[in-house]
């Protein structure tokens, strides 16, 4: 069997496929470019070819502008597409919404980049698959054993019993724009919270475009209104950094709460640009 | 457990003192004796225990997965509990959840290996705010921004009485304090202060606001004496127990051997703790040699010998003068300096003035003509009672420079010419807190020189241990609420400045002194510095 680094290998730009000559998820700008999710860290503009999921596709089009490549390539999850003899499939990574595995395969060897993955349960995007392979290449953002996750259904729990038990506050949720913010969106519904959500602007955007992919996330509106006492008792989403700055000032007495895997560690308390969750 | 967990959990997350105060007090109030007492005394640093090492606490992790993931975890993390709270590996149902009481008798009763066997099935048992709170008590860590003050604030808070009938009684309990619990819930007598060698409660000045106090108060009703610039102690010698304490209460006896051999006396002083060389005066930088040291050998004591400069007397053999007026106090004051006649114990003299004028010509003329060795005059009711707290009108005080801060080391860059091997510029900052209650330090100035050449070996030696990252010549070092240097900043003069991120600027800005016995959390606050300006 051919060796591994002969079909994928690391370099500056990124990870690079010599015989299909295209780089998964490049830092600097690439003609080929394979990009398995919508995170800034993953996901960058000026590429000249981009083969994503077309929700990816829309993802990337939303932050970047319409014109963030010369040549757009959807792959739908399971379709597989040649280039150059190297076969590559985008495969359900159950990170956010589009997020794929790259199933890389050539001359019989089969190499998974798993891009940012979970293996939980997530209603606003299909669950990751297992796919046999020969080398798995794995993002490792939570790989030490000092994140354990608590269930999101036992901490959706616990901010809905914060929400009853204190109903003259506003519960103010940071949440990172892309994913995280309709996960929680999307569980808080589960939970039968059918009260319109608010959220900040910079949320509305791909609020919408999750809905036209098909994730039903509820009433939501604006939270900008303006007078005071308004968001008692109701849920507010916003960016972690809006948590930070005057905008978060119009709410009387506010419980704040984080959505975020990085929170766990009290030693190490919020870092700037986590990306990832 | 769990309730002391919630306790500490919430305590670390919020940096406001209001709701640290509120949570105490909802906790005291809801949990039973004895875990409640024994809280209190874990927050107050009461409690210590040889039974629960780190290494000990380490090796149990280590041999339950593997230690290079362990290694990898605790150089994220940067904290032993939390490291081991967070990888530990729960067994749901391997055991119950131990009650607060059960694991501090435990730890303070069982032998050594049975602890170590303890506190794995404990560890098993507990949820990861559990484990964590679990350990930061083992390893006497708690560090959750809760002083000994506040936590007797909770106290009076929760008896619906005065901190200072706390303090009164406070050195007379030990922990869990059933006795203490049930007289603040009405259940018995006020617990005894009648110890020997108890700690009697401060009387405090407040700060003269020259505007509004000057025009309104009788200059020929106060005396005036110089603040003297050490520290404001208690010495005890009560039916033979020797005690020197600092003014918030704490015990500083074993600190200062060489001065609690010299207290024969039978009675209370209220003094300032100073270095006395050859009957001169030392600055405060000397004393300091001698704060927060471990051990203390006859070197330590021959090259900063400690003495006592004193105040006034709250009690003489079994007699309390407290009730009496000043004068009359300062009267049998004098009389037992004068008969101890000893090299150690001398008078703060009384400063004659007659004017609020002559009053300020005193204060811009300095002791010895050295304004280090007083930050300024205090000024007394010649009737004032000895009224613990700071009541507002007998007491009060007049620094000389008004312009002083804490503030913290953030970043050293290496000095110039004779100075090149040292980090000897300094960038300091001050708190700031955002609408979240988060508080981070804000760079306000920069400061080269007003440290003696020891000093600047201290500061480098601490600025080459702590470095957090460099850019160039330039360090930056750890500034964090527990773990940091305080410098006291001494300026002429403030201003507006759009050039700044602080939006002030200083004048003048010198290190006055090296605060090592203060926590970061305590320096100042940016809005200390805008009330400042105008
Ligand atoms: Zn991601």
């Amino acid at each position: 069997m051919i060796r591994p680094e002969a079909l994928l290998r690391p370099t500056p730009a990124g990870l690079y496929c010599p015989p299909g000559d295209f780089y998964i998820d490049p830092v600097r700008p690439v003609d080929r470019a394979v990009i398995t999710h919508g995170h800034a860290d993953h996901a960058r503009a000026g590429h000249g070819t981009v083969l994503a999921t077309p929700q990816t596709l829309a993802i990337m089009a939303e932050r970047y502008g319409a014109d963030f490549t010369g040549v757009e390539q959807a792959g739908a999850y399971g379709e597989a597409v040649v280039r150059d003899g190297v076969e590559v499939t985008l495969v359900p990574a159950g990170h956010v919404l589009g997020s794929a595995q790259a199933v890389v395969r050539w001359q019989g060897l089969t190499c998974v980049v798993s891009g940012d993955y979970k293996r939980r349960r997530d209603p606003t995007c299909p669950g990751f698959e297992p796919v046999p392979c020969d080398v798995f290449i794995t993002e490792a953002t939570f790989g030490l054993p000092v994140f354990r996750h608590p269930p999101a259904e036992q901490e959706i729990a616990r901010l809905l019993r914060s929400v009853a038990q204190f109903p003259d506050r506003t519960h103010l949720v940071g949440a990172y724009a892309l994913g995280k913010a309709q996960r929680v969106i999307a569980l808080l519904r589960e939970a039968g919270w059918d009260r319109p959500i608010f959220v900040h602007g910079a949320l509305e955007r791909l609020n919408r475009l999750y809905e036209a992919h098909g994730v039903a996330l509820g009433p939501l509106a604006p939270a900008t209104s303006t007078t005071k006492g308004d968001f008692a008792s109701e849920i507010v989403i916003a960016p972690p950094s809006a948590l930070q700055d005057r905008w978060s000032r119009r709410f009387a007495d506010p419980v704040t709460a984080f959505a975020s895997g990085w929170m766990r560690v009290r030693a190490r308390p919020a870092r700037g640009a986590a990306s990832c969750r | 457990m769990r309730a002391f967990a919630d306790l500490l959990d919430r305590l670390s997350l919020t940096a406001s003192r209001n709701t640290k105060l509120a949570l105490m007090v909802g906790y005291l109030a809801e949990t039973p004796d004895p875990d409640r007492g024994w809280a209190l005394a874990a927050l107050t640093g009461e409690l210590s225990f040889d039974a629960a090492k780190p290494a000990f606490i380490r090796k149990a992790a280590e041999a339950r997965m593997d230690p290079q993931l362990f290694r990898w975890s605790y150089d994220y993390v940067g904290d032993l509990a939390e490291t081991v709270a967070l990888v530990w590996e729960a067994k749901p149902g391997a055991n119950r959840e131990p009650q607060l009481s059960e694991v501090i008798d435990a730890l303070t009763s069982a032998s050594r290996s049975e602890v170590q066997r303890l506190i794995e099935t404990w560890l098993d048992a507990l949820d990861p705010t559990a484990r964590w709170a679990l350990l930061k008590l083992m390893t006497g860590g708690l560090r959750v921004g809760v002083s000994a003050r506040l936590a007797k604030q909770a106290l009076a808070q929760l008896g619906g009485v005065e901190v200072a009938e706390i303090e009164e009684v406070w050195h007379g309990l030990s922990a869990p304090y059933g006795d203490l619990f049930a007289w603040l819930e009405g259940r018995s007598d006020r617990p005894s202060a009648v110890s020997p060698g108890r700690f009697r409660p401060v009387m405090l000045a407040q700060a003269i606001d020259e505007a509004v106090d000057f025009p309104r108060l009788d200059p020929a009703a106060y005396v005036a004496e110089w603040k003297w610039d050490g520290i404001r102690i208690q010495a005890v010698n009560e039916g033979g127990v020797r005690r020197l304490y600092s003014r918030t209460g704490d015990d500083i006896s074993k600190t200062f051997p060489d001065m609690v051999e010299a207290l024969d006396f039978e009675g209370v002083i209220d003094g300032e703790l100073l270095v006395v060389r050859d009957g001169a005066l030392a600055s405060f930088g000397d004393l300091q040699q001698r704060l927060n040291r471990k051990t203390v050998d006859a070197k330590l004591i021959q090259t900063y010998p400690a003495a006592i400069r004193a105040y006034d007397l709250l009690a003489e053999g079994a007699e309390d003068l407290r009730h009496l007026p000043f004068l009359e106090r300062r009267e049998r004051l004098e009389a037992l300096v004068a008969r101890l006649g000893s090299g150690r114990i001398d008078l703060s003299p009384l400063q004659p003035f007659e004017t609020w004028e002559g009053l300020a010509d005193l204060r811009s003329d300095p002791p010895e003509g050295d304004a280090q060795l007083a930050e300024g005059v205090m000024l007394k009711r010649a009737d004032s009672i000895y009224e613990a707290g700071r009541p507002k009108g007998p007491w009060f005080k007049w620094k000389r420079d008004p312009h002083l801060i804490d503030a913290v080391l953030m970043y050293a860059q290496r000095g110039h010419g004779k100075r090149s091997s040292f980090y000897s510029d300094y960038t300091f900052g001050v708190w700031t807190t955002d609408a979240l209650g988060q508080r981070s330090l804000t760079p306000v100035g920069k400061a080269y020189f007003g440290f003696t050449d020891e000093e600047l070996k201290q500061i480098d030696k601490f600025v080459r241990d702590n470095t957090v990252e460099r850019f160039g010549p330039v360090r930056s070092v750890r500034a964090e609420p527990h773990f940091g240097l305080v410098l006291e900043v001494a300026f002429e003069g403030l201003q507006r400045s759009t050039r700044h991120k602080s939006g002030v600027a200083m004048r003048f800005p010198r290190v006055h002194r090296l605060r090592w016995d203060k926590s970061p959390g305590e320096a100042d606050e940016l809005t200390t510095l805008q009330r400042m300006l105008d």
